[in-house]
């Protein structure tokens, strides 16, 4: 879901934080409530939160910078992460690292131009026996190789 | 009940169901009812077996055969064979590894041999998402026991007296840590899970949490009975969606039978528990920056004293505790301390659960008892290395840790034999090195993951591991200097004794004993400029022997950046200012004349 315009981010704020006024520890729920319901922190939804929580917006955007799971900027419609936990290290997980960089030319962390895709490494996914292992959005495939064709393959299937 | 006379259990853990198991499940179904064998044959979504790798598994009762590899289209051979004629599928059975031969049934597999699945018991067995079937296995039998029978100082005698020690790494004992808590005053007290999981490459808790989540419930209300606590947290990585799921739907399930909420089974105690989804970073595991990021702020660690047990969540007496180790409770409550006791060596008690992965035939989760040695898990459980390769190392403890090698191969796995030997217990992370990992590499690989995640509140972890991973760095790449050893000994050993947590604390670990056991390796890279393990990239050079060559252009045709010259029916040669080390050349070579090294 995507919501367009500042008023939008506001009242789908309002909601979000309705559970947890007069409530303590709701800034980390309602910030990934929010990051999952327009797919980053927004600056008008951050403004929005720092108000109904009262909580002042540096020390917002100092838990937000903080924890690896918020984004500030938009991310593509399509997350792949790739795993670089120890078990899939072992089993070659930078060289498919490199190949998708390539592939798609963009960095660790980065988003294609269009926004299709945003690549990011995570640490073990918990499927080892699995390894080398790649995450696009909720599905998991194991057992890749670098080899190109195979990979593009993948990818042909998020559009 | 209605009564079935075969059960296919399907595991429907992490690994399986990406492999695809929720498509078999679906298939059996199908094709059960096809044939009429719905009303006989029950089809049941298990945990984690362990076995992840030969994945999906599927397991048929009554006799247990083991099925793995399953793919959709297989399902309606083994209806028709296995569940309608009773014929086993013996192109499905697991191949074991070392023999290769195939095996039936479930006990008869090498891997489970050695291993003495305790906390692991249910995982696999159980269908995770019905409360029934833990109660069916004696669940919430040891909190009726202690919460109607037994003190509050009295379950905590019989934790000492178990001697479980924590699972999460620091192996603290656990009663000792709930006498604490307990004799903290105030009325408001808290317990905690932490399900954070944080080394790369271990799941041990997430498979504890999606085989078995009633385990950890029940191990969490009792310690809260103990210490007077009446609300838990679990803290689990957001990165484990289907644990979160299956917690959920077990709370859900044990407020529904009273066992959760306003007077537990009748009884004065009460007790609520939530889930706190972590935001992604390393550091919220420990302690104090976990409570911090539950209270909504930057997980950051803070100085103890006050120890959680006084100062804790939101100021109050808190006890935090591992999956494993709250796994670990009931059983101890319903079977006694001694019989918990007798397994394992004299201050290492009970079981410990290892993410075995790397170099060895079979990888996966094992449950094995304290003192069993390195050699039966790498070469009994694991089935030895692959290939037959070369055993190098076992990596354990994660970033945290160190490494043991062939010297240590017959040393007992308890805490204080691994710490004495450079390595630590740790969470329960195992990975397993051969001849062809560069231990350099595998130290700036754990290095690397540690600098990332400093939380940057002390100057030595922050700015000391980066120093390090630069020295490092530059030494894989066959720019190190001779005295960058001493340089990253001597800063090893400040940041271990000047940093607040034990993120920092620990990070040197990986390097300082690859130092000590695989110096000539380091020695290699800086003075030879050679990587002994051909691992290191830029320090490869592929050559091609010209007395085998026979000049068939075939590694010229598939160089990338045409770095290959010769005439045909000659020796050729690579242009090594120009090669990019693909390695193109040698996988195309008819004759094996490329080598790399
Ligand atoms: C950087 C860092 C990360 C940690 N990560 C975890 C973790 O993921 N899981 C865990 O149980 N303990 C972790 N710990 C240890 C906890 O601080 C704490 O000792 C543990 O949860 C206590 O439980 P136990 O006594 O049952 O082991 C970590 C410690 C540090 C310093
Ligand atoms: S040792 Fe590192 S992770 Fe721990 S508090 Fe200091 S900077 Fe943060
Ligand atoms: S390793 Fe690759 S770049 Fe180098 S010579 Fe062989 S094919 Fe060419
Ligand atoms: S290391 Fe990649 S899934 Fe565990
Ligand atoms: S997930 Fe099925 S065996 Fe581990």
């Amino acid at each position: 879901m995507v919501v367009g315009t500042q008023q939008d981010a506001r009242s789908l704020v309002r909601e979000i934080t309705a559970p947890w006024k007069g409530k303590q520890g709701g800034v980390i729920p309602v910030l990934q409530e929010t990051q999952k319901q327009i797919g980053y922190l927004s600056r008008e939804a951050m403004e929005a939160i720092s108000e109904e929580l009262s909580v002042p917006l540096a020390e917002l955007y100092g838990v937000a910078t903080f924890y690896a799971q918020f984004h500030l900027k938009p991310r593509g419609r399509h997350i792949i992460r790739v795993c670089r936990g120890t078990a899939c290290h072992v089993r070659g997980s930078a060289k498919i690292m490199e190949r998708i960089m390539s592939m798609l030319g963009i960095e660790e962390n980065g988003t294609t131009e269009d926004l299709r895709f945003t690549l990011e490494p995570v640490a073990c996914l918990g499927c080892c026996g699995l390894a080398p292992v790649v995450m696009i959005d909720e599905d998991t495939h194991g057992r890749l190789t670098d080899d190109p064709a195979k990979l593009q393959a993948f990818l042909d299937n998020y559009s | 009940m209605a009564l079935y006379r075969a059960h296919v259990l399907i595991c429907h853990g992490t690994g399986c169901a990406s492999g695809g198991s929720p498509k078999v499940l679906e298939t059996f179904r199908e094709e059960l009812q096809k044939k009429n064998l719905d009303k006989e044959v029950l089809v049941i979504a298990t945990g984690c077996h362990g076995m992840c790798e030969f994945g999906p598994i599927v397991v048929v009762y009554p006799e247990g055969t083991f099925y793995s590899q399953v793919k959709p289209e297989d399902v309606a051979e083994i209806v028709e064979e296995h569940l309608y004629k009773g014929r086993i599928v013996n192109r499905l059975l697991y191949k074991e590894p070392i023999s290769a031969q195939k095996v039936c049934h479930y006990k008869e597999i090498p891997f489970y041999g050695k291993q003495h699945r305790i906390v692991l018991s249910n995982c696999g067995y159980i269908n995770p998402d019905n409360i029934d079937e833990y109660i069916s296995r004696d669940g919430y039998q040891a909190l009726g026991k202690c919460i109607t029978e037994m003190s509050p100082a009295a379950v905590i005698e019989e934790m000492k007296k178990s001697g479980l020690r924590g699972r999460g790494g620091g192996g603290f004992p656990t009663g000792l840590k709930w006498s604490f808590c307990a004799a903290s005053p105030g009325n408001k007290k808290y317990v905690i899970c932490n399900a954070d999981e944080g080394d790369p490459g271990a799941f041990m808790d997430r498979s504890i949490l999606e085989g078995d989540p009633h385990a950890v419930l029940e191990g969490m209300m009792i310690g809260a009975y103990a210490m007077g606590a009446d609300e838990g947290y679990i803290y689990c990585r957001a990165e484990y969606p289907l644990a979160i799921k299956r917690l959920q739907t077990a709370i859900h399930q044990a407020t529904e039978y009273g066992l959760l909420g306003e007077n537990v089974l009748g009884t004065d105690f009460s007790f609520d528990l939530h889930i706190k989804e972590g935001a992604g970073a390393f550091v919220c595991g420990e302690e104090t920056a976990l409570m911090a990021s539950i209270e909504g702020q930057r997980g950051m660690p803070r100085p103890r004293p006050p120890f959680p047990a006084v100062k804790g969540l939101w100021g109050k007496p808190t006890n935090i505790n591992n999956v494993e180790t709250w796994a670990n409770v009931p059983r101890i409550m319903l079977q006694g301390a001694e019989c918990f006791a007798a397994m394992g060596t004299e201050k290492s008690k009970g079981t410990k659960v290892f993410a075995l992965t790397g170099k060895v035939k079979n990888t996966g989760l094992v449950e094995v008892p304290m003192g069993i040695t390195i050699r039966e898990i790498v070469y009994e459980i694991g089935g030895g290395i692959i290939g037959d390769k070369k055993f190098k190392a076992v990596q354990i403890g994660g970033p945290s840790g160190g490494c043991l090698v062939e010297e240590h191969l017959d040393l007992p796995v308890d805490y204080e034999s691994l710490t004495a030997a450079g390595a630590i217990m740790g969470s329960g992370g195992l990975v397993v090195l051969d001849e062809s990992n560069c231990m350099v590499d595998t130290a700036k690989f754990f290095l690397e993951f540690t600098q990332r995640e400093s939380c940057g509140k002390c100057v030595p972890c922050r700015e000391g591991t980066k120093k390090m991973l630069d020295i490092l760095t530059r030494i894989t790449e066959g720019n190190g200097k001779p005295e960058d050893l001493d340089t990253l000994q001597y800063l090893g050993e400040q940041i271990k004794a000047t940093s607040l947590c034990a993120l920092g604390g620990t990070a040197p670990n990986p390097v300082l004993t690859t130092l000590k056991y695989f110096r000539h390796e380091y020695e290699a890279h800086i003075n030879e400029k050679r990587c002994p393990a051909g691992a290191c990239q830029s320090l490869l050079r592929y050559t091609i022997d010209p007395a085998k060559c026979i000049g068939c252009t075939k590694c010229a045709r598939n160089c990338p950046v045409n770095c290959i010259s010769g005439k045909v029916k000659e020796p050729h040669l690579i242009d090594q200012e120009k090669c990019i080390k693909c390695g193109a050349c040698m996988a195309n070579c008819p004759v094996g004349a490329i080598s790399k090294g």
